[in-house]
């Protein structure tokens, strides 16, 4: 009886938390200032990474609250404050509206019908170790070594276009106070 | 429709608001944030899938993909904000000097 309730209460709060981030996600279409847009894209992501809690993959659930939300959208809404650019009196919108909401529509219905249609294969017993740290973590490390030191270089490279990018905005500066 | 399919499609329409943001935007801060979008609809599928086949290849791959956006948010936002100093404007018409 619990049991049978507890598993409701998963669907409906998995059903809810994607219609939040559904809704979430076409706010940020709708509204017009980035800090707005930035406030329903947390929200958004704080919704996915409830449902990945429900999914029971937590450190996932973790790592997306404390990357995205913390990391990147937090340096995002700095930005934001930072150039407080103003600018509500331009259209919205790019002359590709109407094409892009085409393009959309069939995007969504084709994929949308091919996953309505193709029956699913029966899940398989995903129990509390599956997606348990240590065994993600033994996996990772043992399995997918090289994949993590390939991200290395790319960070690295990452570090070195930054530095390449303050060069050239440098330069940009002088240029412009000399000339 | 079960699970999966929910959660699919979740991510499928995620990923495909957020492609029409890139289309139909143009503030270059929201767009960048609509790329966002469509990386958390990636990431959100491939959970699910992780999921469906009781496997770990999805979840490795989610992290390999925070990193990626990482490292991609952390480049484009000086860019973006040595362009603004440029041309005093985050709408994206202005920056059409390498239209041909």
């Amino acid at each position: 009886m619990i049991d049978t309730l507890l598993q409701s209460l998963d669907t409906l709060l998995l059903v809810a938390f994607s219609l939040c981030a559904l809704v979430g996600a076409a706010l940020m279409l709708v509204l017009r200032q980035p800090m707005r847009v930035a406030i329903a894209l947390i929200s958004t992501m704080i919704f996915l990474g409830g449902i990945y809690g429900l999914l029971g993959v937590h450190f996932i659930a973790a790592f997306q609250v404390l990357i995205y939300v913390g990391a990147v959208m937090l340096f995002m809404v700095y930005v934001i404050m930072l150039l407080e650019v103003r600018e509500a009196t331009e259209a919205p919108y790019s002359r590709l509206l109407w094409p892009g909401l085409a393009g959309f529509v069939l995007l969504v219905g084709t994929i949308g019908i091919s996953i309505w249609r193709g029956a699913p294969p029966p899940a398989a017993v995903a129990d509390g170790t599956t997606f348990g740290i240590s065994r993600f973590s033994v996996s990772f490390l043992n399995e997918y070594w090289l994949h993590f030191e390939l991200t290395s270089v790319l960070l690295l490279a990452a570090v070195v276009a930054a530095v390449a990018v303050i060069k050239v905005s440098r330069k940009a500066d002088s240029k412009r106070r000399h000339g | 429709m079960d699970k999966t399919q929910l959660l699919l499609g979740l991510a499928v329409s995620l990923f495909a608001l957020g492609l029409l943001g890139v289309i139909v935007r143009r503030n270059v801060l929201v767009m960048l944030m609509c790329l966002e979008l469509m990386l958390n609809g990636v990431i959100l599928s491939l959970v699910t899938f992780a999921y469906q086949t009781a496997t770990t290849v999805g979840a490795v791959l989610v992290f390999l993909v925070f990193v990626v956006a990482t490292a991609e948010i952390a480049l484009a936002i000086p860019i973006v904000l040595l362009l603004v100093r440029e041309k005093r404007t985050l709408n994206l018409d202005a920056y059409n000097e390498l239209k041909g």
